[in-house]
Order: C-alpha cells, then sequence, then structure tokens
C-alpha cells in the first residue's frame, strides 16, 4: 500500500493532536500479544489490528463454538470447529494487510509461556481461567512486560495494568495473592455472560494497550477498574503492593517452569476419592473404566484388574478411549490421579463420574495382602 | 453507626445486595460480622477497599467510610 493509503487509513487518529504521526508510529513499531481469541480477545484484537499496530500475536488452542458467538464476534458460524487463533488471524488481515499478525494455535503452559511473552512488548490477558491468569501475571512480573489484564463474569467486569517496569510496581498478585481453586468463582460457561460486556471490556483493554504504546493519557496502572452493565455504575479503586506479593512470584525462570499452575488452582476433589475396598466394589460391578495414568514403564505392574494405560500428559488427548460412565484413575501414590481426575472433570463435567485411588497402586496392594 | 457495603460479583448475589452493617469499628470487625450473617461471603476469596483504596491490613472506619468487597474474576 502506498504511502497516501496508510496515510488515508489512520488519517482519523493522526490528526489528533495528541497522537499525531508519532503516534502511528509507535502503534506500528509495537509488537503486541493477546493471549485468548474469546470474548475479550476478539474485541482487543479488532481494534489494535484497526488502529495499525505493527505486529499481533494470537495465543489460544480453543475452536470457534456455537455459543461463542454471541460474544466473540469475530467469528462466524462458517467458522465452527476450526482454530480460534488461526482464524482470528485471517480474519484480522483481511480488515489490514499493513500489519504482521502471528498465530500460535496452542495453550499457554509454563513450558511456553517465557518463550511467547518474551518476543512481544506488551501482553493482553484474555484468558477465562485462574491458572492461565496467574501464570501470565508471574510471566510478565519475571520478564518485566507491561500487562494489559481484563476479566468478566456475568454483568460485571475488570480492568487494569500492570506495568511490571520496577520491583514495586503493582501486579495482579497484590489484589488477589493466590488463585481460587476450581469452582470457587463461576467461570463464564457456569454463570454465563452478557454478550456485549466482553465487546465493552475487550474493548478498554485495547484502549489502554493503546495508551501504553503511545504514551497519550493515563492508563489504568496502580488501579482497578470495575464496571456494571446493568446500572452503569463505575468504580475505580486505588492498588498498592504488598510486601509479601514477591515471596508468591517465581525468582527465576527455572522457578516458574517448576509451578504447577494447574495445580494450584485445582480444587482437592476428596469427595471422588475412594479407598481400596470401595475400588474394588465398583470394579466388580464392572461397568467402569480404570485408567492407570502412570508412565509406561512404572512399576508395579498390575494384572489383577482390567484397566487401560494413558499416562498423565497424555490423558487430555486420549479420552476417546474413555468409554464407560464411571472413571477411575490411578497411579503409584494417588497424587496424579487426582490431578487425573481434575482433568478428566474439567473435560467431561456432569457427563461422567470421575473417582481417584486413595493412595495409588502401592495402597491397594498393600490392603490386598493384609486381605 | 450503619455502613453501607458495596458488594461486586459473586459476593452481591450471596447477600442479594449491598448491605448495611451496624457499629463496626475497623475492618477486622466488619468481616466477622459479614462472616457470620452470610457463611458464603467467609468461604469466598475477595479483597476490600476502604474510600476505593484496596487495603491490606485492619483499618479503621468511621461513619463515612466506603467500604467494598471485590471478587476475582476469571471470565474471558
Amino acid at each position: 500500500m502506498s504511502d497516501q493509503n496508510l496515510y488515508e487509513r489512520y488519517h482519523r487518529q493522526v490528526i489528533l493532536p495528541e497522537f499525531g504521526e508519532e503516534g502511528q508510529q509507535k502503534l506500528l513499531e509495537a509488537k503486541i500479544l493477546v493471549i485468548g481469541a474469546g470474548g475479550l480477545g476478539c474485541p482487543a484484537l479488532q481494534y489494535l489490528t484497526a488502529a495499525g499496530v505493527g505486529t499481533i500475536g494470537i495465543v489460544d488452542d480453543d475452536v470457534v463454538a456455537l455459543n461463542n458467538l454471541h460474544r466473540q464476534v469475530l467469528y462466524s458460524v462458517n467458522d465452527i470447529g476450526l482454530s480460534k487463533a488461526k482464524r482470528a488471524a485471517h480474519i484480522l488481515q483481511q480488515l489490514n494487510h499493513e500489519i504482521k499478525i502471528i498465530s500460535y494455535n496452542e495453550r499457554l503452559a509454563t513450558q511456553n509461556a517465557l518463550t511467547l511473552i518474551d518476543d512481544f512488548d506488551i501482553i493482553i490477558d484474555g484468558t477465562d481461567n485462574f491458572s492461565t491468569r496467574y501464570m501470565i501475571n508471574d510471566a510478565c512480573v519475571l520478564l518485566n512486560k507491561p500487562l494489559v489484564y481484563g476479566a468478566i463474569s456475568q454483568f460485571e467486569g475488570q480492568v487494569s495494568v500492570f506495568k511490571n517496569k520496577n520491583v514495586n510496581d503493582v501486579n495482579y498478585r497484590d489484589i488477589f495473592p493466590d488463585p481460587p481453586k476450581d469452582g470457587e468463582v463461576l467461570n463464564c460457561a457456569e454463570a454465563g455472560v452478557l454478550g456485549v460486556l466482553p465487546g465493552i471490556i475487550g474493548t478498554m483493554m485495547a484502549n489502554e494497550t493503546i495508551k501504553l504504546i503511545t504514551g497519550i493519557g493515563e492508563p489504568l496502572v496502580d488501579q482497578l477498574f470495575t464496571y456494571n452493565a446493568l446500572n452503569n455504575q463505575v468504580y475505580i479503586l486505588n492498588l498498592s503492593a504488598r510486601k509479601e506479593t514477591r515471596s508468591l512470584i517465581p525468582k527465576s525462570k527455572k522457578e516458574f517452569l517448576q509451578i504447577d499452575y494447574e495445580w494450584l488452582c485445582a480444587s482437592p476433589v476428596q469427595q471422588a476419592e475412594i479407598d481400596s475396598d470401595i475400588f474394588n466394589g465398583m470394579v466388580a460391578k464392572g461397568n467402569v473404566d480404570v485408567i492407570d495414568v502412570r508412565e509406561l514403564h512404572e512399576m508395579p505392574a498390575v494384572n489383577e484388574f482390567n484397566h487401560i494405560r494413558i499416562p498423565l500428559a497424555q490423558l487430555a488427548d486420549n479420552t476417546s478411549l474413555i468409554k464407560s460412565d464411571i472413571v477411575i484413575a490411578f497411579c503409584q501414590s494417588g497424587k496424579r490421579s487426582l490431578q487425573a481426575a481434575n482433568i478428566l472433570s474439567g473435560i467431561f463435567g456432569e457427563r461422567k463420574k470421575i473417582y481417584s485411588l486413595r493412595g495409588g497402586i502401592v495402597e491397594w496392594k498393600k490392603q490386598k495382602q493384609t486381605v | 453507626m450503619s455502613l453501607k457495603i458495596i458488594l461486586f460479583g459473586k459476593l452481591a448475589d450471596i447477600a442479594g445486595g449491598a448491605v448495611s452493617v451496624e457499629n463496626v469499628a475497623d475492618t477486622d470487625s466488619l468481616v466477622n460480622v459479614l462472616h457470620r450473617n452470610y457463611p458464603a461471603i467467609a468461604k469466598s476469596k475477595y479483597v476490600i477497599a476502604v474510600d476505593k483504596q484496596v487495603i491490606t491490613e485492619n483499618t479503621i472506619l468511621n461513619k463515612k467510610s466506603m467500604v467494598a468487597l471485590l471478587p476475582p474474576f476469571s471470565g474471558g
């Protein structure tokens, strides 16, 4: 596109005295990573693309579903079942050919988070769960990356900007030091959300990002903005750093890699833990899938009852192997199987009853000997 | 002294909107009263703001104090 066309494309914002050609140039040079191309990510992406942010990364491993369309307005019915990151990149590129859009069709995890985040100037958190949100916060603090945070529930939204430049800059853990457990706070799928709400909050996140890049106005640094879509109440809280926050954030990349963020947020599924006696009763009754989630080489071998072997790391990708409505996971000591039960509960929800063998196969073999 | 407490998100659902609390000298005693009246709030994560400042330790309240309780949101 010619310079004349570029001039025309951005004309209405370039003529703003505070913004000018200098502001446009800063946008063009900026690299922004949007994590989550859902309710918040879609509007944020649309406005950042339209505004001319030079490089935009999109991270999402999810596919478009029909029940996304009431709020994730970037997508259409033809996109159902397709990768959100890829579809978003394709659709956005049509809006603006002049910028670079990179799609990462992968789930953000500790293994890829630091590498991905390090490549960008500002990170936008549009994810839908606490484990990823705390992971992003910690990674941004560790890498000194500014983080634009937004979250929604039902009719209410929150927005904040964490600069993460200096040691004492406020971050998300200064507001909520520890993640809530699963189920303590409902997500959109459980609690519902008004479709327009993420449109408002996601657009605000794009606005905060543009302010950060261009240096105009006053971004929500050290502030938590809250909005209620039902009564239009806006409430801005002032935040300050807590002394103890630093101790909650990993101090090195190595330490970061060792944190299991999903486990931090997983609620102990005590009710779904069963002891050897109950386990034996359920297996005898039949109509149950027993899964060994240990690595394939782990001993002791089990030949006392029928079971399938899916190591924990491969569990989420192999749920098609699970046929029965009752599922019992076991491992060596009962710890990994509890994680497995959490993963399976997340996937199957109410559709299957998921249990974990308390004490693992070691305890089960011990009980068998005493009997 | 009656203080009106502004509740956000799930906390408002639990209490059925904003609540008024009588005779509380500081945020610790306010929390005690709220937890006694609404056990579900005791089980929830939230942050307290007094006069729009998020507080991290017990804070003296006066009759003009504006107190708000906010839960974390995860939705996106």
